[in-house]
């Protein structure tokens, strides 16, 4: 059964309590953030349904704005995801090389997911970290003035973290 | 050097935290501000000048004068902290490095709104920065300036910081509201404008990072002070988030009197181009607004040295001059390729549009798809054509400005660039391999003729 584990559920109460009664919905945001993190890094629809029951809303709302928002992934991802800015000032720097190395050193394409379940390569738009390109996204942080042997000690970094 | 106002103290070790920050002169505004009438801030503000610092430049203090303030129904203050305009990088800095600043800035305009719950609606992606405020915002009310009766004055305040989800479209105010209410950000029709129908159908100011953090060194030191900084309209400073090809990219606190070529090639502020290669052109006011060309960054086409301000960057309209919009100031080298550049901005636009309005939703991917075409080398003569007329049906023809904001850089490219375009189309197999380079400053007036 699909449920919070006690410390995320007195959360999602703290943060219902900064909205006004009844409006609860608005907490469906920060909410889908936390379900993505505790159940697996994607939004099941049972989770999605979980969601909505907790917030008293109906499943539609919560799919429409699961749907809608580009960080919440509604396919399974990888254990590690790299997502790698491809906008304009990104582009000058060379994101497109740095797209390219990683995907032939996991010899994965963008928005797959390598074989052992490690890693998942997608290409975001601008994060706005534009003055310390080439960048991407690496969980809760940025990972900036991207390089070669920056992206190989990452790649290292994760693999050890796994083991 | 010009003052600092936001930053004078962004590098004092252990800013971040309250103790510091309270020690260097922090929440002085608070006291000053808690002992005025709201309506006496509010003048202030007005008379200060401080236009809106998310892009649109809107006189603040207008804006505040707008607020409806019919009895029994709450008033709200959001700070609109979803800095996602390519380019721009400003608010993540003052957020990250000096997060009290902005609380202090949103406890006075709070005070001045009559707002007794305010909300930071910050973008997804910053994830750590979310935890640095809501670590500051916690300090603050331990000591006593957030929560009830602040420093014995009687008024409330709580400060909330509440996270988007990775979509561009919600730093538009009414769809920001749309997405703090739990909705897709789809932005509203306007009017009710939220000064009148905003957050949970109650009167919303939604103010930018930097704007709110301005309204501390207004107070602080009076509304003619900061006025007298700067020149004409564009009164106090400015940040600059700089980026692309530059020797030194990062933020910069601006007073609004340099010029554009001081900015770039002074070793003060972004210290020129690297690798000794010349600069083509510049984006000077985040992604939306029109590139221009080397010679017409640097004058305006009257032949004046162009500054680093509202007016002067907007000197000549759209047909020779641009934007200050965010201050996303984007530099391109020599060996940049016009074409691949605005392509990339298209593709961000398609990504971004909420899809609500046809023209914004079907035209974007239509310039996407065309601009791919002619920078792989498979662009038609009438492509460049068929874009002008795309951009022409979007503009002004959408809900919200992301019609006009993605119309833009097409637009301009192809006003100033065009021959780097038909150089595409003439040389499919050449493009593929080398780039236009330099050979453009294209003529300024040369435009395509409008087509009925």
């Amino acid at each position: 059964m699909i449920q919070f584990k006690e410390s995320s559920l007195a959360r999602v109460n703290e943060i219902i309590a900064r909205y006004p009664q009844g409006k609860q919905k608005s907490a469906l945001l920060p909410v889908l953030h936390m379900a993505q993190v505790e159940f697996g890094g994607w939004l099941d629809v049972p989770v999605m349904d979980y969601v909505a029951s907790l917030l008293q809303i109906d499943p539609i709302e919560v799919y429409e704005v699961a749907s809608f928002y580009s960080m919440y992934n509604l396919k399974p991802v990888g254990k590690f995801v790299f997502e790698v800015c491809q906008t304009g000032p990104c582009m000058l720097n060379g994101s497109d090389d740095i797209v390219a190395y990683i995907k032939q050193k996991l010899n994965i394409g963008v928005g797959e997911t390598t074989s052992d379940g490690l890693f998942t390569l997608k290409t975001v738009e601008c994060l706005g970290a534009c003055g310390y390109a080439p960048m991407m996204q690496f969980g809760k942080t940025y990972r900036e003035h991207l390089t070669k042997e920056k992206v190989d000690s990452i790649i290292e970094e994760c693999r050890a973290k796994a083991n | 050097m010009g003052r600092k106002l936001l930053l004078e103290k962004a590098h004092v070790e252990g800013i971040r935290h309250f103790d510091v920050y309270r020690r260097e002169g922090g929440y002085r505004s608070v006291e000053k501000a808690l002992k005025m009438t709201p309506d006496a801030i509010v003048e202030e503000v007005k008379k200060s000048g401080l236009r809106g610092r998310g892009g649109a430049g809107f006189p603040t203090g207008m804006k505040w004068s707008f607020l409806a303030k019919p009895e029994g129904t709450p008033r709200y203050l959001v700070c609109n902290a979803d800095e996602s305009e390519p380019g721009t990088f400003k608010d993540r800095y003052l957020m990250e490095f000096i997060p009290h600043l902005l609380i202090e800035g949103m406890i006075v305009s709070s005070f001045a709104l009559g707002s007794n719950t305010s909300y930071i609606y910050i973008r997804g992606e910053y994830d750590w920065i979310a935890d640095i405020l809501e670590a500051a915002i916690a300090e603050a009310k331990q000591n006593g300036w957030l929560g009830k009766n602040i420093q014995g004055s009687g008024f409330d305040c709580e400060l909330y910081v509440q996270r988007g989800a990775g979509a561009y479209i919600c730093g538009e105010e009414t769809a920001l509201l749309e997405s703090l209410e739990g909705k897709r950000g789809n932005p509203r029709i306007k009017p009710p404008f939220p000064a009148v129908k905003g957050l949970w159908g109650c009167p919303t100011v939604v103010n930018n990072v930097e704007t709110l953090a301005a309204v501390v060194p207004i107070i602080n030191e009076g509304a003619e002070q900061y006025a007298s900084i700067g020149i004409g309209r564009s009164t106090g400073t400015k940040l600059i988030s700089a980026c692309g090809n530059i020797n030194k990219p990062g933020i910069y606190e601006i007073d609004m009197t340099i010029s554009v070529e001081e900015f770039i090639f002074s070793d003060e502020y972004c210290g020129g181009i690297p690798n000794g290669k010349k600069l083509k052109a510049c984006i000077p006011g985040g992604s939306s607004v029109p590139i221009l060309p080397a010679n017409l960054l640097l004058t305006t086409a009257k032949g004046e040295k162009r500054l680093m301000n509202y007016e002067s960057l907007s000197d000549g309209g759209f047909a020779t001059g641009s934007m200050m919009g965010s201050g996303g100031f984007i530099v391109l080298d020599e060996d940049q390729c016009i074409v691949k550049h605005t392509y990339t901005l298209a593709r961000f636009y398609r990504h971004e549009s909420c899809g609500q309005c046809s023209p914004c939703r079907e035209g974007t991917g239509w310039m996407e798809k065309i601009l791919l075409n002619i920078e792989n080398g498979k662009g038609k003569m009438s492509d460049i054509d068929l874009l002008w007329d795309i951009q022409r049906k979007i503009e002004g023809n959408t809900i919200c400005p992301l019609g006009d904001a993605a119309a833009w850089p097409v637009a301009a490219a192809i006003r100033h660039f065009r021959d780097e375009f038909e150089w595409h189309v003439n040389n499919p197999e050449k493009c593929l391999t080398e780039n236009f380079g330099l050979r453009h400053y294209a003529d300024p007036i040369h435009v395509p003729v409008e087509k009925n």
